[in-house]
C-alpha cells in the first residue's frame, strides 16, 4: 500500500503515523507537505494526522483546510481514494466539507488524554473490516475540541447510511452517557462519507499500533486498509 | 471602513463555556441571567470602495473562513473610520 502523510505547520502525530505505516507495517510511505499540490493518483491512502495545524487559530482545522494539498486530497477522494483523518486531521476534513458535522469544545471544557473504548458501529468498511469478531477497540484520545456535533436530522441520516464508524462505549461495548468522554452527539467517535472512502476519527490508532507499546488495537484499522488496497 | 463581526454558536449547539459562566453569574446572585452564549468578536479594517462592496466581501469572508456555518452564525456592522 502506498501511503502519504500530510504535514501541516503544527502537525505533531505525523511521525507516529509514518512510523507505524513504514516501520511497523512495512508499507511504502511518503511525506506530503501542505504547501504542495501533488498528483496523488498512485497513492492508496492519505492520512491527515493529529496535532495543532496553524495553532488551532480561529477553529481547529479552519486555516489548514485552505492549504494547497487539500485540493489534491479532494480530487483524490472524489475518485475513491482512501483518506483517514485522525483528531486534528478529522477536524480538517470537517472544515473542508469532505465529512459532515463539526467538532466543538469538550463538554467538560478540559483537554482529555486517556484510553477509551470505541464500539465499531459499521464493521463493513475498508477501515474496519479487519476487526473480525472484535467489536470493541481500546484507543487513546487526546483532544480539547472533540465533541462531535451534527443536527438531529442529519445524525439519523448518518445512522441510516452506516456512516457512523465508531461510538464511544464501555469495556463491554455499551454506549451510554457515562462512556461518552466529551459530549459528542450520539457518542460519535468516527464518521465516514457516504461512499466510505473517507473516514475521520478523534481517537488515535497510531498511538496503539506498535507492539513495543502494550496496546495494539489501532493496528486493526491500518491492517484493514492494507488488506483492502 | 471597519467591520465589527460577531460569531456565535447556533441555537441547539452545546456551549460549555457559556453554560459555566451562566452558572457562575447565578451563583453570584444574578438570578435574572437566563442564558449565556459566548462567541468571538473580530474587527477587520477594510479598504473598500463602498459600503455595498464591503457588505458583500465581509459576508463572503464570514461564510468562507470566519464562521463554521454548521455550528455558528455571524452578524456584522460596518463603521466608517474617517
Amino acid at each position: 500500500m502506498k501511503c502519504g502523510i500530510v504535514v501541516f505547520p503544527g502537525s505533531n502525530c505525523d511521525h507516529d503515523c509514518y512510523h507505524i505505516l513504514k516501520h511497523v507495517l512495512n508499507q511504502e510511505t511518503h511525506w506530503l507537505w501542505h504547501k504542495d499540490e501533488v498528483n496523488l493518483e498512485s497513492f492508496d491512502l492519505v492520512v491527515l494526522p493529529g496535532g495543532f495545524s496553524y495553532g488551532d487559530y480561529l477553529r481547529a482545522g479552519a486555516i489548514a483546510r485552505f492549504s494547497p494539498i487539500i485540493n489534491s486530497i479532494i480530487s483524490f477522494a472524489k475518485k475513491g481514494g482512501k483518506v483517514l483523518g485522525i483528531c486534528n486531521g478529522f477536524q480538517v476534513l470537517l472544515e473542508c466539507g469532505l465529512l459532515p458535522g463539526a467538532l466543538i469544545q469538550n463538554q467538560s471544557r478540559k483537554f482529555i488524554c486517556k484510553n477509551v473504548f470505541v464500539n465499531i458501529d459499521n464493521p463493513d468498511t475498508s477501515f474496519t473490516q479487519g476487526c473480525g469478531e472484535n467489536r470493541v477497540l481500546e484507543i487513546p484520545i487526546a483532544h480539547h475540541q472533540g465533541s462531535y456535533y451534527i443536527d438531529p436530522y442529519s445524525l439519523t441520516e448518518l445512522e441510516e447510511n452506516g456512516q457512523i464508524i465508531f461510538r464511544y462505549c464501555d469495556k463491554s461495548g455499551n454506549v451510554s452517557a457515562e462512556s461518552n468522554p466529551n459530549g459528542s452527539v450520539g457518542s460519535v467517535a468516527g464518521v465516514a462519507n457516504k461512499q466510505k472512502n473517507i473516514m475521520g476519527m478523534m481517537p488515535h490508532p497510531e498511538r496503539c499500533a506498535d507492539p513495543l507499546l502494550s496496546k495494539t488495537d489501532g493496528q486493526i484499522i491500518f491492517q484493514s486498509l492494507i488488506s483492502n488496497s | 471602513m471597519l467591520a465589527q463581526i460577531h460569531v456565535t454558536f447556533k441555537e441547539g449547539v452545546l456551549d460549555p463555556q457559556g453554560k459555566t459562566v451562566h452558572h457562575a453569574l447565578n451563583d453570584l446572585g444574578y438570578e435574572e441571567v437566563l442564558d449565556v452564549n459566548i462567541g468571538k468578536y473580530l474587527e477587520i479594517k477594510l479598504d473598500s470602495a463602498s459600503k455595498e462592496e464591503a457588505e458583500i466581501r465581509v459576508r463572503e469572508m464570514c461564510e468562507q473562513l470566519l464562521a463554521n456555518t454548521v455550528i455558528e452564525s455571524f452578524r456584522f456592522t460596518l463603521v466608517p473610520t474617517d
